[in-house]
């Protein structure tokens, strides 16, 4: 169910992106998709009830107790995927806020249908 | 020798960091500096051919660490990337001087290189992607690096549709790792081979792998602006400045788009006749979509981006057909025959596409217009730029000695070989619009009568001249590298074998 949840929370931003005539819109549609795709990334590793990845010294005493930690422990490294993929992603949406800005003070409006000097 | 591989990612990296420091007061020493960079890559490149190692970040061994890779097939992309890199960052020495903040501009080449070489080593897909993004991020800002009214929207377009092809590929690659539970290509690779011997159906691809395929198919499709997907391509490649034209026609697409797609379809997912299929059709709508809508184009810059298009679906069309044979269990003697001519193909249009917009930046610099009716009579004016455009015309329409006839006479051949006689005609007609294409711009630029107002042209000096007459020197010696046998088993071969070993990728990578 989350997933499909995640699913159409991608969609929406598919569909904001591609459908929307306002450039801040495309932005904020594209963002949208980057983050069901960073939540989609996150749920991967979640579990209900699991506990920090972290090993401490308890963990080490006996083989059942390491393998209690290695079944209820979240697994890292989508959290850490997905660190790269906001950092990746916030340099990617400043760029693009910033040409926003920059075609705004050219033309004068954020509607995409008035911004056509470009034909083919 | 054996060049550590760290460094291919380093210096450019490093170097881009470091130019934007000496501002406006130090532009000669940045543009010395960043000179520097491409050419010691470019020797860099030349020394690490033929080799193939595994290099593993900070000593952790896979699957824990990240691993970078050098193989046939990424030796021969950043051989590639740093002939053209450094052909035009010589050229943008002299072009750039119209243009303000030039060190920054030298800073985002760099990180544009260093993106690219990172994608070609990464063993890692996570990794893959994040040097895709800082290539890509770097591209959409240097696209839009005059900051007028065409090139800010060309950018917008370019960055919305990039970003959408990056969350597609972000999103293949989390279902990728929700599935196999590795983020090594090769234990990818490894996962997916032991789950389809699992399966009964012997096609062991899940549902959830499956549509990691296609999300790839998209992602990387688009980020190598194949028809369907081309849309951004004739907007943002005129856009940029010359140089940067050369290096998004005439590697970027290449890197982000075609060797991404051959490592994920070859080497990772293993090829199927659906996916050869796809990838022939792919390549046929581009080859042909993409000459006919470049013959009516009278912006030089843009005519010249749509025979990109076209270009590029000769190079995917020879992969796809290869794969196409091989996974029927065709003759392997033609499916590498198809594969070679794709990949010559690939380089080959590296070289002389980007020396065609060195030339068409020329032009402009010279006569301050790309609209091909305002233009006439250059040859006398602009005789060094004349010639190395007729070079690269040449080449580009397969004229025999010039290094575009041997590639395309490999995939004819091939096709020829593999019955598949309907995609040779194709290619030989898809030769015949490239032909009048190119036709047009000699006669529109280069002959005819000079206009009243282009009497006082001068011809570019310096970098310029240097830059293009060290491409269509290679233009005119690529040929070699298919002739000469000992050149070929060097550098094309193994490029080669990795595609048609597909599978055994993995194998390779870990035994080691």
């Amino acid at each position: 169910m989350p997933y499909a949840l995640c699913f159409l929370l991608f969609m929406i931003g598919l569909y904001c992106a591609v459908v929307k005539k306002n450039m801040v819109k495309i932005v904020i549609g594209i963002m949208v998709m980057e983050y069901a795709v960073n939540l989609f990334l996150i749920m991967l590793g979640y579990r209900t009830g699991g506990e920090a990845p972290i090993i401490d010294k308890g963990h080490l005493e006996s083989a059942s107790t390491f393998a209690k930690f290695v079944s209820s422990a979240v697994d890292p490294l989508p959290q850490a995927l997905v660190l790269t993929a906001i950092v990746i992603s916030l340099g990617s949406l400043a760029l693009m806020i910033s040409i926003c800005i920059r075609t705004y003070e050219k033309y004068g409006t954020f509607d995409i249908t008035e911004i056509r000097r470009l034909r083919g | 020798m054996s060049v550590p591989l760290p460094v291919f990612i380093a210096i450019p990296l490093v170097s881009a960091f470091l130019l934007p420091i000496f501002g406006k007061k130090g532009k000669a020493i940045a543009t010395v500096l960043a000179n520097l960079a491409t050419v010691s890559l470019l020797v860099l490149a030349v020394l690490s051919i033929g080799q193939s190692r595994v290099y593993e970040i900070g000593k952790w061994s896979i699957p824990l660490g990240i691993n970078l890779v050098l193989d046939g097939l990424s030796s021969l992309l950043l051989l590639a990337i740093s002939v053209v890199s450094a052909a035009a960052m010589l050229f943008s020495a002299r072009y750039m001087e119209q243009y303000t903040a030039k060190a920054k501009y030298l800073s985002l080449f760099l990180l544009m290189v260093a993106g690219m070489n990172g994608v070609v080593l990464s063993g890692d897909i996570f990794n893959l992607f994040v040097f895709l993004e800082i290539a890509s991020i770097a591209s959409y800002a240097l696209v839009g690096f005059g900051c007028e009214h065409e090139e800010l929207e060309a950018s917008f377009k370019y960055m919305v549709l990039g970003s959408i092809a990056s969350i597609f590929i972000l999103f293949g690659i989390a279902l990728v790792y929700g599935n196999t539970g590795t983020l090594n290509m090769a234990y990818i690779s490894k996962a997916i081979q032991s789950m389809s011997l699992s399966e009964a159906n012997g096609s062991g691809l899940n549902a959830g792998l499956m549509f990691a395929l296609a999300l790839f198919i998209v992602g990387f499709g688009l980020k190598a602006a194949l028809v369907p997907f081309h849309a951004w391509l004739p907007d943002a490649h005129p856009s940029a400045p010359a140089p940067i034209s050369a290096m998004l026609s005439g590697i970027l697409i290449k890197t982000l788009g075609i060797y991404a797609l051959c490592r994920v379809v070859f080497n990772i997912f293993g090829i199927s006749v659906s996916i050869g299929w796809l990838l022939v059709v792919l390549g046929i709508l581009s080859m042909v979509a993409g000459a006919f809508l470049a013959i009516g184009q009278w912006d030089l810059k843009r005519l010249m981006a749509y025979s990109s298009i076209s270009q590029i679906g000769y190079v995917v069309l020879g992969i796809g057909l290869g794969g196409l044979i091989i996974a029927k269990g065709g003759n392997l003697a033609w499916a590498s025959l198809a594969i070679l001519g794709g990949l010559f193909h690939l380089v080959n249009h590296a070289v002389y596409k980007s020396l065609l917009f060195l030339t068409s930046g020329s032009v402009q610099m010279a006569t301050g217009t790309r609209q091909l009716r305002e233009m006439g009579g250059l040859a006398e004016k602009l005789p060094v730029t004349r010639a190395t455009c007729t070079i690269a015309s040449a080449s580009i329409v397969g004229i025999p000695p010039f290094s575009g006839f041997w590639s395309k006479l490999i995939l004819v051949v091939a096709a020829i070989q593999a019955h598949f006689y309907w995609v040779a005609a194709i290619i030989v007609f898809v030769s015949l619009c490239t032909l009048i294409m190119y036709l047009k711009v000699q006669r529109y630029v280069f002959l005819g009568e000079l206009p009243e107002n282009l009497q006082q042209v001068k011809e570019n000096k310096g970098t310029m001249l240097v830059a293009m007459i060290f491409l269509a020197c290679l233009c005119v010696l690529m040929g070699l590298l298919l002739l000469v046998p000992s050149l070929k088993q060097s550098i094309l071969d193994p490029a080669v074998k990795v595609l048609t070993d597909g599978l055994l990728y993995s194998a390779n990578i870990i035994g080691k």
